[in-house]
């Protein structure tokens, strides 16, 4: 029987492994240093804040794995001998495969800062960090302050988590705007200063100079590059984008960049070897996204495409419209095609845009000037409908249809308060057109295409 | 701030102390013209019940009410007793006639019910005499107390949203020492509320004032539990409106559910008491409540006039029309977490437990097995209460339709219902009842099901399986398992409270009504995923 190897017990590996088994009987193994038990690697930061138990963290219970017969094995992986299909473990043990499927995921990037690999500093990603968060700053006695370095969604997640226990939290964010390469401004600005009124100290423009330690090889305070201040603190966080955590491939045949390289079938240049996930790099980028795509869903999808593959039937990885959400403390973002900030949009890229008067409410809607194509949209603050983005983008609707019909797209609860009267207003008053408001209507939700 | 918390839950302990105070405060005795009232409105035949209470309670003894309670026990045995010998004896001489004679002499009755008749009346002390003062001590001080608690969460919680911050690290919501202290009063109450009432008879003096000021009689342990159900509904539901204060479809739920409780539940019952109507709760439906068709509910229905008729045709409307009518439209979470006094007290008592219902594939099995045993049990007692009915016969196959009866009010009436129904909440979750052993709930489920436009949507994609959707899952549903699937969620068990849409950090799950077809949706590749779904169907 054909055995599959799969390194990595992320949501790309274990989606292979679920689907290979769902396809076929071949033997998987998934091998996986981090934890015995797939978990959700997003939901990390609820257990330190006390909204979750780390078993609530993973989506099987554990004999699903015995049941299904797919064979977990916690070790490191060291090496890998491609010619042979051989795995050498860290504790000796060698393993043979039939096909291999790296899937290990990423790690946070260190950018050789003086004092990176002091105790007390950390990243927020793996079930270590946050063991060691638990031990470094249990509370807000032993944790006097905090400096997170690196302003992206886990820099904010982490200083959610550390306000959660009333630590104290200087935010370092080397951007003059919280997250500008993405957001438009608009956006950008309403969250800076959302993280204010949550007591995090943001520091904008800001970048690290070194981290200095105590007598004890501790992290004792952080320099800053720009005015030299030393901010005294407990724990450093290091949240500044990660890398494919591939370092084991170094010396093997496989060929990496970044990442893994794969083709579009998630093949590496070796026969039988696959990458998928975090630390695969495509040769081209797909559409408008990167070659890397550190996001939790494409790596559902690559997994569910090489099952297919590695079950005969092959499958090219083909994600479909970009989308993707996230929640800055409390206010929740979703994002449907592309919507890229004023820095990165094309000339032809315009925005409309809408804001709540009072509340943390805003949409940035992204179309064509001249062909008046709907191109994307990012939500804050209203839940959206991913299907309804998903076939309007495939049908290439324009921005007028997607104000009209915006109210079909609404997926806020029931009860609450539509905004969408006022964002037609808007939009009216701005490009003089006379659209009316449309009620949202069960029968254009599910009519397909 | 922190300092009105702290200060609001001394206040809360001071009164709960005076409240369990106060059952052993008071005495307990009776003089001759006393008894004499008593007896002569009972209108016992027994002849001896009033020699054998003279000489246990007619006394300047100064007796607790345990010692009281244990003496009336006693005089109603010895009392009894004597029939019991002659029925006996009448019985082994055959003489049948005389032997049935004898029965009209026993005195039938729980004796704790019968010793908390008498100690109604025998009552002196503390809560009798300062009934007002004892009030405030002891429930006025818990609903200052436990108010100053609550309210200064408005500004502790910081901005509105979704803060379950140390949920499992406190020992109050993780079944730590604090959640077993809730667990032991609670289960205590119970015990004593359905089976010792006689025991807190001194509770029920202190709400005597409100209970005449709205029926006109004095209270029974019934209307001190749902004034107390109201009050901590109310105190509850307040932390509701702050938890939840950016969710406009929690703060609507939550008001209705308080509503049809104080109102519905509570009110209406005691004030068609006060008309000489039957007691009855309009929003109740069978088989929630399994007496609705007990022989003495339907004779009490029926000597009631045009009214009791007009509540006869109601309850069996609800439960046959409406109740799958509006499950069709709404899902049965109208009912459960809307309308429902059990739903209402989970959802505002048992907020804080909500995250311990077990998940488990196990718990869900043994769900289903035990839940639709009872939703039978109901149907085939009801089944013979009805024939009871019809036919006069009081038995059916051999089996006496009592005994049945019985058997289900103790077992699902008092112990589900009550001990564990919510003396489990700080232990195994706030739905225990809702989820294992309401028959009204299984009954819905059915409908909901299989024939209902409610469903939890999935949005597409957006799932990153973070497991707070489950966690804070009252019934146990994995709803994460559906939402990773982008699969919409139609069970059973789901009761609408809408919490795993609070949750979702990703705006993933939502509540609808919507059209019936496309309602259940298995998803063979998640939206996003652009494969060939054609090519994909051909091949397989």
């Amino acid at each position: 029987m054909e055995h599959i190897v799969i390194i990595g017990n992320g949501i790309s590996g274990v989606t292979a492994a679920r689907h290979i088994r769902k396809n076929s009987d071949k033997k998987i193994t998934i091998i996986s240093s981090e934890t015995p038990y797939f978990f959700s690697r997003t939901a990390l930061m609820y257990v330190y804040m006390g909204h979750m138990k780390f078993e609530h963290t993973q989506p099987y219970e554990n004999w699903f794995w015995e049941k299904n017969n797919i064979e977990l094995k916690q070790a490191f992986v060291e090496k890998i001998d491609t010619k042979n299909k051989r795995i050498f473990l860290k504790n000796e043990e060698v393993f043979t495969f039939d096909k291999l499927i790296i899937a290990t995921g990423s790690k946070p990037n260190k950018f050789g800062w003086k004092g990176q690999d002091l105790k007390g500093v950390l990243g927020m990603y793996h079930k270590q960090d946050l063991e060691n968060l638990e031990t470094l700053a249990p509370d807000n006695k032993a944790c006097n302050r905090a400096v997170i370095v690196g302003g992206g969604l886990i820099g904010i997640e982490l200083a959610e988590m550390l306000r959660s226990r009333k630590i104290p939290v200087t935010f370092l964010v080397r951007e003059a705007s919280f997250w500008n390469g993405v957001l438009p401004a608009q956006e950008s600005e309403m969250i800076n200063k959302h993280i204010l009124d949550h007591h995090i100290d943001l520091r904008l423009s800001t970048n690290l100079r070194e981290i200095k330690e105590d007598k004890n090889g501790r992290v004792s305070s952080v320099i800053i590059e720009e005015t030299g201040e030393e901010i005294f603190c407990n724990v450093v966080g290091l949240t500044a984008g990660v890398t494919p955590n591939i370092d084991f491939l170094k010396d093997s045949d496989i060929e990496i960049g970044r990442g893994v390289k794969v083709n579009r079938f998630l093949e590496t240049n070796i026969q039988d070897i696959y990458a998928i996930g975090d630390c695969a790099e495509q040769h081209e980028a797909i559409g408008k996204r990167r070659n890397i795509e550190a996001v939790w869903y494409t790596g559902r999808m690559m997994g569910e495409a090489l099952a297919q593959t590695i079950c005969g039937n092959k499958t090219a990885y083909k994600p479909g419209h970009w989308f993707n959400s996230a929640k800055f403390l409390d206010i929740e973002y979703q994002t449907y095609g592309w919507v890229f900030s004023e820095r990165n949009k094309k000339d032809n890229e315009v925005y409309f845009q809408w804001k709540h008067p009072t509340e943390n409410i805003c949409i940035t809607i992204s179309f064509d000037k001249d062909t008046r194509k709907f191109l994307g949209i990012n939500t804050f603050g209203i839940r959206m409908r991913h299907q309804i983005f998903d076939r309007w983008l495939t049908e290439n609707k324009s921005i007028e249809h997607v104000i009209e019909y915006l109210a079909d797209a609404n997926f806020d609860p029931e009860f609450y308060k539509l905004h969408e009267p006022e964002i037609i207003k808007k939009f009216n008053l701005e490009n003089k057109t006379n659209i009316l408001y449309r009620k949202k209507s069960w029968q254009r939700i599910f009519s397909k295409v | 701030m922190k300092r009105i918390k702290q200060f609001g839950l001394l206040l809360f302990l001071v009164g709960l102390t005076a409240f369990i105070a106060t059952t052993f405060t008071g005495n307990f005795s009776l003089n001759q013209k006393e008894l004499d009232n008593f007896l002569e409105a009972q209108n016992y035949k027994n002849e001896h019940i009033k020699g054998a209470l003279e000489k246990a309670i007619v006394t300047d003894k100064k007796l607790t009410i345990f010692q009281f309670s244990s003496r009336v026990r006693e005089a109603y045995k010895s009392a009894n007793n004597h029939y019991y010998q002659l029925i006996e004896k009448y019985d082994s001489e055959k003489q049948w006639d005389k032997k049935g004679a004898q029965y009209q002499y026993l005195i039938f009755g729980k004796p704790h019910s019968v010793s908390f008749n008498i100690a109604k009346k025998a009552g002196k002390g503390f809560a009798v005499n300062n009934t007002l003062l004892a009030w405030f001590f002891s429930f006025g001080l818990g609903i200052i107390g436990a108010l100053l608690f609550i309210i200064p969460d408005v500004i502790l919680l910081g901005k509105p949203g979704i803060k379950n911050d140390g949920i499992f690290l406190s020992s109050a919501t993780n079944r730590g020492w604090i959640g077993w202290f809730a667990f032991v009063f609670l289960v205590t109450f119970y015990i004593l509320l359905y089976f010792y009432p006689d025991y807190i008879v001194n509770w029920v003096f202190l709400v005597d004032p409100i209970s005449k000021f709205i029926s006109g009689n004095p209270a029974s342990q019934w209307f001190l539990y749902g004034f107390l159900y109201c009050v901590v509904m109310v105190v509850m539901a307040v932390r509701m409106y702050i938890k939840y204060r950016h969710n406009k479809y929690q703060i609507l739920r939550t008001t209705s559910v308080l509503f049809f409780q104080i109102v519905f539940a509570f009110l209406i019952p005691e004030i068609l008491v006060r008309f000489e109507k039957p007691w009855y709760d309009f929003k109740n439906a069978f088989p929630l409540d399994y007496d609705f068709f007990f022989q003495w509910n339907l004779k009490e229905l029926i000597n009631s006039g045009g009214f009791g008729l007009f509540i006869l045709v109601w309850g069996i409307i609800l439960t046959i029309v409406i109740v799958p009518l509006m499950v069709y439209f709404f899902g049965k979470r109208w009912y459960c977490s809307w309308v429902c006094g059990c739903g209402g007290l989970a959802e505002t008592l048992g907020d804080p437990y909500r995250q311990l219902s077990s998940k488990t594939l196990f718990s869900w099995r043994l769900e289903r097995i035990i839940i639709h045993s009872v939703l039978i049990f109901v149907l085939v007692m009801t089944g013979f209460a009805l024939y009871t009915f019809f036919y006069g016969a009081d038995q059916v196959l051999g089996i006496k339709t009592q005994t049945i009866q019985d058997i289900y009010g103790f077992l699902i009436g008092a112990i589900f219902a009550g001990v564990i129904g919510t003396g489990f909440y700080p232990i195994f979750g706030n739905r225990v009842w809702c989820r294992f052993g309401c028959p009204l709930a299984a009954y819905l489920g059915f409908v909901q099901r299989f024939k209902s436009r409610f469903r939890i949507t999935t949005n597409g994609g957006q799932c990153i399986s973070c497991g707070n959707c489950s966690t804070y899952c009252e019934q146990g549903i994995d709803v994460r398992a559906y939402a990773q699937k982008g699969e919409n969620i139609v069970r059973s068990s789901c009761v609408g409270c809408g919490i795993c849409s609070a949750v979702c950090p990703r705006g993933v799950l939502k509540l609808e009504n919507g059209p019936e077809k496309g309602r259940i949706n298995p998803t063979e590749i998640l939206l996003g995923n652009d494969v060939d779904l054609l090519d994909l169907m051909n091949k397989k």
